[in-house]
């Protein structure tokens, strides 16, 4: 039941990034990655990793791709015209893609006796808000402070770099 | 019950679309949700192996990439938005300023 679950899931995920990749107008690859980033949440919850699989739907599903669609709807992007069978450069690119990815996943096959098969007994509790948060006050706290400081900078910078006149 | 290497071999898979989403699209913005997909696939293998090895420090890895991310995706956007500004273009084959 389990096992059926994660296939469902992981297909849902792949099907939906290929079909973002592919699409050649912009606001449909947009919502394929929004699809995306929910089966990645789910996939998450399968970890039972509670928090990180919210948070991913907030930030990730939610605010940053309001974000991507609003600049697309801000600017007239044409269709792009884009092939897979172009020149030699294209070519070289799928065969390299493709053996990579065969490559990771003979190494992943091959190491798979090794890996742990099920999830360790304390899974439950490290994925609960309470325990991340219990971590991120107290052994993360200046990481967690620095990750303000970096949100500020990066909302002053953005303004910045949109805005009209440099003056 | 599901084992480590499946989930790393999704992860794996959902990497390697976004690197060749990369390479091969032309559009700016849609490089750049690439780049998102391939954060999101590392952030997978991430939170795989720390609840597979009862370890949380993957999770609270996991928490400050989406916060850089946040920041990566204002930054990134406003620099689209600015290149378009002064370009009239989001076409990365046009953007070749620096192109020696």
């Amino acid at each position: 039941m389990n096992e059926v679950v994660f296939w469902i899931l992981a297909s849902g995920a792949i099907i939906s990034a290929l079909l973002m990749v592919t699409r050649k107008s912009v606001v449909p690859s947009a919502l394929m990655l929004i699809v995306t980033f929910c089966f990645l949440a789910a996939l998450y919850l399968t970890l039972n990793a509670q928090f990180l699989a919210v948070v991913q739907v907030a930030v990730y599903a939610g605010a940053i791709m309001v974000l991507v669609v609003f600049v697309i709807m801000l600017l007239n992007i044409r269709n792009e015209r884009f092939s897979l069978t172009g020149n030699w450069k294209t070519i070289i690119g799928v065969l390299g893609v493709v053996g990579i990815l065969a490559q990771m996943i003979a190494v992943f096959m091959m190491a798979s006796e090794k890996l742990p098969k099920q999830l360790d007994a304390k899974a439950i509790e490290l994925g609960t808000v309470e325990s991340i948060g219990m971590k991120l006050y107290t052994s993360y706290a200046f990481p967690f402070e620095m990750a303000s400081i970096i949100l500020i900078a990066a909302a002053v910078g953005a303004i910045v770099l949109a805005k009209k006149k440099l003056s | 019950m599901t084992s480590l290497s499946n989930y790393l071999i999704v992860s794996a898979i959902l990497f390697m679309i976004g690197a060749g989403g990369v390479m091969f699209r032309k559009n700016v913005i849609v490089i750049f949700m690439c780049i998102e997909l391939m954060l999101n696939a590392v952030n997978l293998t991430l939170i795989a192996f720390s609840q597979f090895l009862g370890d949380q420090q993957g999770q609270i890895l996991v928490f400050f990439v989406m916060t850089v991310a946040a920041a990566e995706a204002a930054v990134g956007l406003a620099i689209v938005i600015s290149i378009y500004r002064n370009r009239e273009t989001v076409d990365i084959d046009q953007l070749n300023l620096l192109k020696g």
